[in-house]
């Protein structure tokens, strides 16, 4: 990933949208610095409550991570340990960040439960996370998220493996819980109706960089970039059935970018200089920001 | 009307579980007679959430497993009676797209072979003919034909989903059934693929069976969809009836469990509670009462059955 910029206040959502490989979960694992060995962050800042979260040691960010900031995977069963109770696993960062013991850190696994709604509690704690069904796993990592007291949970495509009925009250369950504790939310997903659904802001990225963001109305609204357009396009709609706009060509690989604007072999309003020069942020009237040439055309010509 | 390509009646199908050691052997009611027709042409959409049986009435269809009870007609005779050219002549005019293209395709044959293979073992063609027949196929689903000498690894996922499509319909294909065919795929690769198969379908004149979870896809591909909770078709109707109008409750709650697409889109009512019951253990009556928010004394007791209304939509609940 590429330069990327963002900022979330307190009780916000931002949907960090894009396809496989577009660097939107290398961007979370930068925050929370989980980055993988061989991947380095080699400039930029994250700042987190006024502190640069780059300039920690892995010690201290220990004790940031889990309280301060939380993470929800896409996949309940990989971030839950199926040898250990849920009461185990919720309690752990209670256990360790807040030193809590006996009963008030049982009260403390029974209301965090209660709290994602997981139907009698003090039963369900004793039970490992096979014997739950996939809604229920991953409420049970929310509750964990939770459990900290954190002020930015990032959930990265937390509902892709449940059913509707159940993704739709998992969402409501996180939206409600927001409302309750102002806990800012970065919803990592490459599904728009989520977007649509849960977030105040929207960041839209492509190999690697963010093409476009803004307040999640202007985007749907009057998205500036192409790539936005046409994916936007390319959603179906519940009563229409209109053709859809097949965006040609495949996502890139982030090892062999193409030069300028990553967008460009796919891109239908494509010019001479967007293979050459990479575009930069252009700010719209309404609050957005867009990297495309065709919103600079005031901008110096390219040289060559 | 014409006699539709493929026409199921009562079809069933119950797995037997043993829950432990000496316990009695219990059911688990996968399919529970359902009735469908699937005409010439046309895209049958088959909806659900996990376990509501939609790909196990696929594999009924595509003779992976037989009935326990119930039949299905191909082109109007009954598919329990084929034997050898005529078994045959069902499994080429039968073909399936699985949901994920880089565990449906063989990593150590070429694109060639793969498509070639059903009509090695289904056809009498020459090699010669075959290799045209390869070439055909891709040019259909957008592929280059030099693409045939390369494996399965060189592809992109929406490639390879096209191979797969390919490959479908190398044979004498009449009825494809599609599993979640783009679930797997980017977002902005979907419409390609969802472009692609209405294309073919105009041009060839191909059925399908679209099962899928996501409404807005089921609802922008299919002429009709069937809604399915728990092995029962609770609802069946028009696309654009059931949008315009859901009657099961249950239908209702995959509306408004769907997701906007735009934030100012109309809030939708609270979604439906609690998850769905296990199988092994469906609720007597409705299958649907222990989460309907519209449940009456009734529907605890007594197991509404699919009825037909005017203009043939047809929905099982006694609020109807």
């Amino acid at each position: 990933m590429d330069g990327v910029s963002f900022s979330l206040n307190a009780g916000e959502t931002l949907g960090l949208v894009g396809e496989s490989g577009s660097g939107k979960t290398t961007t979370c694992l930068s925050i929370v610095g989980l980055l993988p060995r061989g991947a380095r962050i080699v400039g930029g800042s994250v700042v987190f409550e006024g502190e640069d979260l780059t300039r920690k040691s892995q010690r201290e960010l220990r004790r940031i991570r889990g309280r301060r900031i939380a993470v929800i995977l896409q996949d309940p069963m990989a971030s839950l340990n199926p040898l250990f109770t849920i009461f185990r696993q919720v309690a752990e960062p209670a256990f360790f960040h807040q030193q809590m013991r006996g009963k008030t850190l049982r009260q403390r696994v029974k209301s965090l439960l209660a709290a994602v709604r997981i139907p009698s509690p003090e039963w369900r704690m004793r039970d490992y996370p096979h014997q739950m069904s996939g809604g229920m796993r991953q409420r049970i990592v929310g509750a964990i998220a939770l459990a900290g007291g954190p002020s930015l949970v990032i959930a990265d495509e937390p509902t892709t493996n449940l059913d509707v009925t159940i993704q739709a009250q998992y969402l409501d369950l996180l939206k409600d819980i927001q409302r309750e504790t102002g806990v800012a939310l970065i919803f990592v997903t490459h599904n728009l109706g989520i977007v649509a659904k849960m977030c105040d802001r929207v960041a839209v990225m492509y190999g690697g960089t963010i093409v476009e963001q803004g307040p999640v109305r202007a985007i749907f609204d009057d998205p500036k970039h192409p790539y936005t357009q046409a994916l936007l396009g390319s959603i179906p709609k519940l009563g229409s059935r209109d053709p859809l706009y097949a965006i040609p060509g495949q996502p890139p690989n982030l090892a062999s970018l193409p030069t300028g604007c990553a967008f460009h072999p796919r891109c239908p309003q494509a010019m001479e200089r967007c293979a050459i020069d990479e575009p930069t942020n252009v700010h719209a009237g309404d609050g957005s920001v867009a990297r495309c040439w065709l919103l600079a055309p005031a901008a110096a010509p390219s040289h060559g | 009307m014409a006699e539709p390509v493929l026409e199921v009646r009562g079809l069933t199908k119950h797995f037997p579980v043993r829950q432990g050691f000496m316990a009695r052997p219990a059911r688990v009611r996968a399919v529970d007679g359902i009735d469908f027709a699937i005409h010439a042409g046309e895209t049958l959409g088959l909806i659900g959430e996990s376990g509501c049986g939609k790909t196990t009435t696929s594999k009924l269809i595509l003779l992976q497993e037989p009935p326990t009870a119930g039949s299905i007609a191909f082109e109007g005779r009954d598919i329990a009676g084929f034997k050898g050219p005529e078994l045959m002549d069902y499994r080429r005019a039968v073909q399936v797209v699985f949901q994920d293209p880089f565990s449906s395709l063989s990593p150590r044959m070429r694109v060639e072979d793969i498509i070639a293979e059903p009509l090695e073992i289904h056809t009498e063609l020459s090699k010669g003919a075959i290799r045209a027949r390869v070439h055909d196929v891709l040019e259909l689903v957008g592929l280059p034909p030099d693409v045939a000498r390369l494996f399965p690894h060189e592809f992109s996922g929406g490639q390879r989903q096209r191979v797969a499509i390919a490959r479908a319909l190398a044979t004498d294909t009449r009825l494809i059934v599609l599993d979640e065919p783009v679930s797997a795929l980017d977002v902005s690769v979907r419409a390609q693929i969802i472009n692609q198969l209405e294309h073919l379908q105009r041009t060839l004149g191909v059925s399908y069976l679209f099962i899928g979870h996501d409404l807005a896809t089921v609802a922008h591909i299919s002429d009709r969809i069937a809604v399915m909770y728990l092995g029962k078709i609770v609802e069946m109707a028009d696309s654009d009836t059931l949008c315009k109008q859901p009657l099961h409750p249950y239908t209702k709650a995959l509306f408004a469990a769907a997701l906007p697409s735009h934030p100012d889109d109309p809030k939708q009512e609270r979604t439906i509670a609690g998850e769905v019951p296990s199988a092994l253990a469906l609720p007597a009556g409705c299958r649907f009462h222990t989460r309907c928010p519209m449940a009456m004394p009734v529907c605890s007791e007594v197991e509404p059955p699919l009825q037909t209304r005017d203009g043939g939509q047809r929905v099982a609940c006694h609020l109807y």
